[in-house]
C-alpha cells in the first residue's frame, strides 16, 4: 500500500507540475502566491487534506517543494528560508528519504554561466537543510541550468519562476 | 568517403593542380580589397561565369551562394557576358569591365569517363587582363559541394590574401519539443547546411559542442545517469568517452591549440574552477583556484593564454591568464556583463557576449580588452564561434519560435540566417577540412 501511496504522489505531483505550466504567464498575485508556495498549506492545486502525511505529496503541497531566487543571486530569501524551515522539519521527521535537489535559472542568462549559477542555488539551499539538521548524505544536488524552464514566456513572470531550488524526493519510503 | 576523410586523404584528393596561365605569366596585380583596413571597405565584385559540364549548374550555385554570404565579395551575375565563354580561353575583359568587375570566374565541373568528377576553374583579373589563379581537382563525385567549397576557399584566398572558411563544417545542437522539456540531439552540418547528420539520438540532454583542431571529434557536455559530464566524441565511428574522472559537474569544454588537452569547468559545492586535462597522460591540472564562477575557457592560437569568463569581481566579466593558470588579467571594462569569450583563431581578437540593458549581443575585443565593438544587438544573441579565417563569427539567437543560427563579419557589416533543419543553437564552426 505504501507503494501505491507513493506512485499516488508522483502522480499529484505531475499534475501539479501541469498546473504550474499552465499557470506560467499568470499575473494574478495569488495565482503567483500559490504557485511560488508562498499560499502555505491548503492552497495549492487540489484538496491539501487528502495527502497521506509523509508521502511525496504531502511534502510538495503541504511543505512546498521549491524556493525562488532574484536574478542572478544565490541567496535564500526570508520566504526561501521559511519554506527550507518546513522541508528540513519534514525531512528530519521523514528520515528515510533520500533527495536531490535541483538548480535552475531562467533564460536571461548564459548558458555555462547558468549551470554554475544552478548549482550555486543547489548548494545553497543543501547547506541551509544541512544547518537544520538534515544529514548531508541524503542530499545531492544537480544543476539544469537554463534547460528546463518550469514557465515558459519571455517575461520577468516566467523568469522568476525558473530561478529556482526544487527539492525532489527520490522514490519512497522504505 | 561520405563523412570526416582524414586530412591527409583529403590533401591527396583535394589538393588539386595548378593549372598553366593560358598565356603569359600570372597576375601580380595589386589586391583589390584589405580585410583589415576596417568595416567600410568594398566588396570586391566578382563576375561569375556559369561553369560549363554536366555538374556545372550544381557547381555554380554552390560558389554563388558562397559569395552571396562572403560579404567581401560580391558576385555578379555575368550575364550575356559569360554567354558564349570558352572556359579555356580568355574571356573579352571589355564585356565584363562595363558590369563593373574587378575578377571573372569560369570553369566546367563533370564526369570523366572513368566515373571520376573533372572540375577546373581560372579567376581572370579584368584590370590586368591576366590569369590570376586556376586550379584542377578530380575526385569521387560524392565529394562535388566539398570541391565547389575549395574552388570558392580559392577564389577567396586569390582575392583577399586570406584562408578561406567554405570548406568547413558546423556542429550545433538540434532543439525540438516544448520549452520546458527540449530533446537536444548533437547535429553537423556543411557550413552552408548540406549533409545535415544527427550525431546523438536524443536520449541525453547535451549541450555546447566544440571542434577538435583535426575536426574529427567533438567535445561537449552531456547528462546521463550520473552527474552532467564532459564527453568526446568520434565524429566519424561515434565512439564517445568521458573527459576524466572528476569529483562534480563538469562543463563548458573546449579543445587546446594542438589537440591534446582539454579545458573545462569543474563545479564542487556551488563553486566553478578550470582545469585542463592531457588527453594522453590523463593527467589534470587545476588552473583557477577561486570561489566564483570560472567558466567558458578559451586558449589563444598560439597555446599560451586562455581568455575565461569569472564573476569573482561581482559579476560575469572576461579575464586573460597563462595557460598554466596563475595571475588573471580583467580586459572587460564596458557597460553590463560580458561572457563566452571565444579566442579568434588568428589571435587578433576575443569574441564574447554581452548582457546590457536587457539585451545579449554578440561583439569582439582586443585581446588587450581595446578596439571593443558590437556585431549583433538584440533581446537574445548568444555564444560566438569563429570561422578558422577569423572573419567571421557564427552564433546563436534566441526567440519566442526557438532559436536560430546565424552568421555576420568581424565587422557587423552584413548578417546571413545559417539554414538547419529547426530550432538550433550551441554552433561551433570547424576548421578548414583540407
Amino acid at each position: 500500500m505504501k507503494s501505491f501511496a507513493s506512485m499516488e504522489g508522483l502522480k499529484y505531483a505531475a499534475v501539479l507540475a501541469a498546473a504550474l505550466t499552465l499557470g506560467a504567464c499568470a499575473k494574478n498575485p495569488t495565482d503567483m502566491a500559490a504557485v511560488d508556495g508562498r499560499g502555505g498549506a491548503g492552497v495549492g492545486v487540489g484538496a491539501a487534506g487528502s495527502a497521506t502525511p509523509g508521502s511525496q505529496q504531502d511534502f510538495v503541497v503541504n511543505v512546498g517543494d521549491r524556493v525562488f531566487f532574484d536574478s542572478d543571486s544565490s541567496e535564500l530569501s526570508a520566504t526561501a528560508q521559511a519554506t527550507l524551515d518546513k522541508q528540513a522539519t519534514w525531512l528530519n521527521r521523514y528520515g528515510t528519504y533520500a533527495f536531490t535537489v535541483e538548480g535552475h535559472a531562467d533564460e536571461r542568462g548564459t548558458r555555462e554561466y547558468n549551470f554554475a549559477l544552478g548549482a550555486r542555488r543547489a548548494e545553497a539551499a543543501k547547506n541551509y537543510l544541512v544547518a537544520r539538521g538534515v544529514a548531508s548524505s541524503r542530499i545531492k544536488t544537480i544543476s539544469y541550468g537554463k534547460e528546463r524552464p518550469v514557465a515558459v514566456c519571455d517575461d520577468i513572470s516566467c523568469w522568476s519562476q525558473n530561478r529556482r531550488a526544487v527539492t525532489i524526493l527520490k522514490g519512497g519510503q522504505s | 568517403m561520405p563523412f570526416a576523410p582524414s586530412r591527409r586523404a583529403a590533401a591527396a584528393m583535394f589538393g588539386g593542380l595548378a593549372l598553366a596561365p593560358l598565356f603569359g605569366r600570372v597576375s601580380s596585380a595589386e589586391r583589390y580589397l584589405d580585410v583589415h583596413g576596417g568595416g567600410n571597405f568594398t566588396p570586391v565584385n566578382i563576375a561569375i561565369v556559369p561553369f560549363a559540364g554536366d555538374s556545372g549548374p550544381a557547381m555554380t550555385t554552390i560558389v554563388v551562394n558562397n559569395f552571396k554570404r562572403s560579404v567581401f565579395i560580391n558576385p555578379v551575375d555575368a550575364g550575356a557576358a559569360g554567354a558564349a565563354i570558352n572556359p579555356d580561353a580568355a574571356p573579352d575583359m571589355a564585356a565584363f569591365r562595363a558590369l563593373n568587375a574587378q575578377y571573372v570566374v569560369a570553369g566546367r565541373s563533370g564526369r570523366g569517363p572513368d566515373g571520376r568528377m573533372k572540375t577546373e576553374f581560372r579567376l581572370w583579373d579584368v584590370a590586368a587582363g591576366t590569369q590570376a589563379a586556376g586550379q584542377q581537382y578530380v575526385t569521387d563525385p560524392n565529394n562535388s559541394r566539398r570541391v565547389a567549397h575549395i574552388v570558392s576557399d580559392a577564389i577567396f584566398t586569390k582575392v583577399t590574401g586570406e584562408k578561406g572558411f567554405f570548406d568547413t563544417r558546423v556542429a550545433f545542437v538540434d532543439e525540438t519539443g516544448p520549452r520546458e522539456n527540449r530533446r537536444k540531439r548533437l547535429a553537423i552540418m556543411d557550413q552552408d547546411g548540406a549533409n545535415l547528420r544527427y550525431l546523438t539520438r536524443g536520449d541525453d540532454l547535451v549541450v555546447t559542442p566544440r571542434f577538435s583542431p583535426n575536426a574529427q571529434e567533438l567535445t561537449y557536455m552531456s547528462f546521463g545517469a550520473e552527474d552532467p559530464r564532459v564527453f568526446l566524441l568520434n565524429i566519424d565511428n561515434g565512439q564517445r568517452e568521458v573527459v576524466g574522472n572528476f569529483p562534480g559537474m563538469t562543463f563548458s569544454p573546449r579543445f587546446s591549440p594542438d589537440g591534446q588537452r582539454v579545458v573545462m569547468s569543474l563545479e564542487q559545492n556551488g563553486v566553478a574552477n578550470l582545469y585542463s586535462m592531457d588527453l594522453r597522460s590523463r593527467t589534470t591540472t587545476r588552473l583557477t583556484d577561486s570561489s566564483a564562477i570560472d567558466t567558458s575557457p578559451s586558449y589563444a592560437p598560439d597555446g599560451a593564454r586562455i581568455c575565461f569568463e569569472s564573476d569573482r569581481g561581482g559579476t560575469q566579466q572576461i579575464y586573460v591568464m597563462g595557460a598554466s593558470g596563475g595571475g588573471a588579467t580583467r580586459i572587460s571594462f564596458g557597460d553590463g556583463r560580458y561572457s563566452t569569450p571565444v579566442w579568434s583563431p588568428k589571435g587578433d581578437y576575443i569574441a564574447f557576449t554581452r548582457q546590457a540593458g536587457g539585451k545579449f549581443g554578440i561583439g569582439v575585443m582586443k585581446p588587450d580588452g581595446s578596439g571593443e565593438r558590437i556585431l549583433a544587438d538584440g533581446f537574445h544573441n548568444e555564444g560566438p564561434t569563429w570561422a578558422p579565417n577569423g572573419l567571421y563569427l557564427m552564433f546563436f539567437r534566441e526567440a519566442s519560435g526557438g532559436s536560430k543560427l546565424f552568421m555576420t563579419d568581424v565587422f557587423g557589416r552584413a548578417e546571413f540566417p545559417v539554414p538547419t533543419p529547426g530550432s538550433a543553437s550551441d554552433p561551433s564552426w570547424s576548421p578548414l577540412l583540407g
